[in-house]
């Protein structure tokens, strides 16, 4: 089978999970001898050869041509008040703005050019971005031979669309966080809504990262359950990371590592804190990461008087990310609405047992963890003072959780993903 | 007598190094020694060198009749000693003329006052020894409380341990249609004199004397001549109250400041009847108007005159609250770096930092901060604070052990 895929992001230049969900489901999908064609906004050349790689950015258009302007006029709309900026974190925030200035130079020759230079980053242009992305898969799909189109996300559903109507080909949606997940309510407004609606909506058959996600799709979206299928990511290394840092204070740690905003649920771990460290203060908490929320949890942990137990990093990177899942005794993510969550799983192979949230598709697949409603802060605080003085129940969530981790294998994904291929293919015509 | 009490308050604080949560348990030094030595030096260029250098000039010109005060925290004392001992050299020869008057205050500037009666008194006595020690035996009279803080209690406090007076803020509600320019007595113990800050004529040196939106700049001197010579025939004192640092380093030197402190003494002697003292002088001559009430307390910071600068937000109560939990723990460890951290946590301008008031117009708060954010200086200061709890409660494992 040959599948054309688009996805915004690839390793090593990417800034969310997205890149390495793409990458752990092409190694998959290689396992299984099926090629694929995967389009990404810009092309570093740096990536693992695991593909046919297209460079987006190396595809010329012929912008007179009637049906890329009929394409192009059917997205354009969406660049009013398109200054929207989903997954922007702070860290992205920086890169963000190296790219405007560099952009700003090459303007002219984009006007003139058929070629367009796409930053490939969650930018200020980032609609008009998408809006080119399509056009491209337009060319993309007219010059590449191919059995099977799959989008990953929103930003390349408008793309996996306008290769189909190229094509003709089945086109699978792929949907790895929700705008529901990132805005909570009032998500069903605005461009992105509007853009994910249209793509789940088009495709023969919508993949989910989790159930709680596919409940979502139907739900929210509209999506007639039978063409949606849950296909849950996987570890690339499910290996137990040895790590040789060690705690230099005597207190337990129970970490709370993310982007400090709405969807992760920072406050409720701040009132669990509050709770454990009245019945037991040789406890410290710590809360990595940051975010528009980072500075009212300031607030509210000196409001609590808990201020030298409760403590902030800023954002990690790197090994100080390995460091912290090493050095914490408990780990929790608290998120109101996680379509999936990797950062458990991170966890669970430093050997740091878990309390997440019923409301974390990660908790479908890591049955060893404790789950707790992500507003209940005090079933939270008893599951964290439970892990860090029962030492049989924290002992058997490692042991078990790491057997579990062997399990997620990208292979495994992958053959579900050839099944759902397999029955799209043959429905054709 | 009618006279210009003119009084300097020299300070800087020993600021924390970045330092994280990593850290803890394991790196036991805070100080940013290489921002300390930048500052001390630079300040030292721009204001303490040349401006002593002016005083002593004008002290040697006028043969007794100009004289000031200063008032230098004993963290001050201690970045001079370790970064700057020609500006320690500089000052020790001011107060050898025999015009330039000492106070004393808490040695590390810290708000213990508002807190703790016994850390309170030893952090005066250890600026007292520090004093006497650098300064060639010397002993002040008058005590001035960091940022002029100042309540009835807190001069109770002083007079007991043997001060004739204090210098506080001329507080406009606490002195409503009275005025400053009188000495006034504590309430509880009417022996203890009270100097206040004429904020009016003092700020108008230090605040504004370069602010080309105020309607007299610029400020000549013949302006101000002429407005200490409006002050009504029967005040006694205008006490004007000061940071060192307006010298060359709040108003540049480009202002004209040093040029108009050089012509002051000769303008304010030649055409008015003022004379200059110091504050015991003042305090020893002068009879007290009045006694004064100040229940709650008061300090010489924006327009509000309290302590919300320091105290006003929940996460500067944290800090506070939680450091001077630990007093008593750690006067029982006698270990000397213990004890230095102990002081040079409780500055004040650590609490300053975590200040929300100018969070909007950051301008002036972002001045005096080395943070950027007061989130940051708090979860800065609570690291320290929580590695220096550790390192308290290792010590207090040892003693035991030991007993």
């Amino acid at each position: 089978m040959k599948v054309l895929m688009f996805g915004w992001e690839f390793p090593p230049h990417i800034s969310g999970g997205l890149g390495t969900a793409c990458y752990g489901l092409i190694k998959g999908l290689n396992h299984h001898n099926q090629e694929v064609i995967f389009v990404v906004p810009k092309l570093w050349g740096d990536e693992e050869p695991l593909a046919d790689f297209v460079n987006a950015s190396d595809v010329e258009v012929d912008y007179r041509e009637k049906k890329f302007i009929d394409t192009w006029q059917n997205l354009t709309y969406l660049e009013i008040n398109s200054y929207l900026v989903p997954y922007l974190g702070p860290e992205e925030f920086e890169k963000y703005t190296d790219y405007t200035l560099h952009h700003r130079s090459d303007i002219d020759e984009t006007v003139f050019s058929n070629k367009y230079q796409f930053s490939g980053k969650y930018g200020k242009n980032l609609m008009e971005e998408v809006a080119r992305y399509a056009l491209v898969a337009t060319q993309v799909a007219r010059m590449k031979d191919h059995d099977v189109i799959h989008a990953h996300d929103w930003l390349a559903y408008p793309a996996g669309i306008a290769a189909k109507e190229i094509s003709g080909k089945p086109l699978v949606a792929h949907i790895h966080a929700t705008q529901y997940d990132r805005a909570g309510k009032g998500g069903d407004q605005g461009p992105v809504y509007e853009m994910e609606k249209a793509g789940l909506l088009a495709a023969d058959h919508v993949v989910a990262v989790s159930h709680l996600t596919r409940k979502i799709v139907i739900e929210k979206y509209g999506v007639h359950p039978d063409k949606v299928s849950v296909l849950h990511n996987a570890v690339l290394d499910a290996s137990i990371i040895e790590s040789k840092i060690k705690k230099k204070v005597p207190e337990k740690i129970v970490t709370f590592l993310g982007r400090i905003t709405y969807q992760k649920g920072p406050e409720y771990f701040v009132e669990a804190a509050k709770k454990v460290l009245d019945r037991d203060p040789n406890v410290r908490f710590v809360m990595a990461g940051s975010g528009d929320l980072l500075n009212r949890m300031v607030e509210r942990v000196a409001e609590l008087g808990m201020g030298t137990k409760f403590h902030f990093t800023g954002f990690l990177k790197g090994q100080d990310v390995d460091d912290m899942y090493a050095m914490s005794d408990v780990y929790v993510m608290p998120s109101v609405s996680e379509p999936f969550g990797i950062a458990p799983l991170e966890a669970v192979r430093h050997n740091t047992p878990v309390i997440i949230s019923k409301q974390s598709g990660v908790g479908e697949v890591l049955r060893n963890a404790i789950k707790i409603d992500f507003w209940d802060v005090d079933a939270m605080a008893d599951a964290i003072f439970a892990l860090l003085h029962y030492e049989s129940i924290s002992r058997m969530f490692k042991e078990l959780g790491s057997q579990e981790l062997k399990k997620l294998k990208w292979e495994h994904v992958a053959a579900k993903l050839v099944t759902v291929y397999e029955k799209l293919h043959q429905k054709q015509p | 007598m009618r006279t210009i009490c003119f009084y300097f308050q020299v300070h800087q604080p020993f600021r924390i190094k970045p330092y994280r949560f990593f850290d803890m348990g394991e790196d036991h030094y805070y100080w940013d020694d290489y921002l300390n030595k930048s500052v001390i030096r630079k300040v030292a260029q721009k204001c303490y060198l040349p401006m002593n250098e002016l005083l002593l000039e004008l002290i040697q010109k006028h043969q007794g009749k100009f004289k000031v005060a200063f008032s230098i925290s004993g963290v001050c004392l201690d970045q001079f000693e370790a970064y700057a001992p020609d500006v320690l050299e500089s000052f020790q020869r001011l107060v050898a003329t025999g015009q330039v008057e000492l106070l004393n205050e808490t040695d590390a500037h810290a708000l213990c006052s508002l807190r703790s009666k016994s850390e309170f008194k030893r952090m005066v006595e250890t600026h007292r020894a520090k004093i006497k020690r650098l300064f060639n035996g010397y002993e002040p009279k008058v005590f001035r409380n960091t940022e002029l803080v100042y309540s009835d209690k807190i001069g109770e406090m002083v007079a007991e341990m043997g001060y004739m007076g204090m210098l506080t803020e001329g507080a406009k509600h606490i002195l409503g249609w009275k005025s400053p320019n009188f000495v006034y007595q504590n309430s509880i113990n009417p022996d203890f004199k009270i100097l206040l800050k004429n904020f009016q004529l003092s700020d108008d040196i230090a605040f504004r004397f370069s602010d080309k939106s105020w309607s007299e700049h610029p400020l000549t001197i013949e302006k101000f001549t002429a407005w200490v010579n409006n002050v009504p025939k029967e005040h006694q004192v205008v006490n004007l109250f000061m940071d060192y640092e307006t010298f060359g380093e709040h108003q540049w030197a480009e202002t004209g400041i040093f040029e108009f402190m050089r012509v002051l003494p000769t303008a304010i002697l030649n055409h008015t009847d003022f004379t200059f003292s110091t504050p015991s002088e003042v305090l020893g001559q002068a009879n007290p108007i009045a006694k004064i009430q100040v229940p709650i307390p008061i300090s010489w910071a924006d327009e509000e005159r309290d302590l919300t600068a320091w105290l006003g937000n929940d996460l500067q109560n944290e800090a506070f609250t939680k450091l001077y939990d630990l007093e008593s723990r750690v006067n029982k460890i006698d270990d000397p770096e213990i004890q230095r951290d102990w002081n040079y946590l409780q500055t004040s301008d650590h609490f300053y930092y975590m200040s929300t008031k100018f969070f909007s117009d950051g301008a002036v708060h972002a001045y005096f901060s080395p943070y950027e954010t007061p989130y940051d200086a708090f979860i800065n200061y609570m690291n320290v604070l929580s590695d220096f709890i550790i390192r308290v409660s290792r010590k207090e494992k040892e003693i035991q052990g030991v007993a």
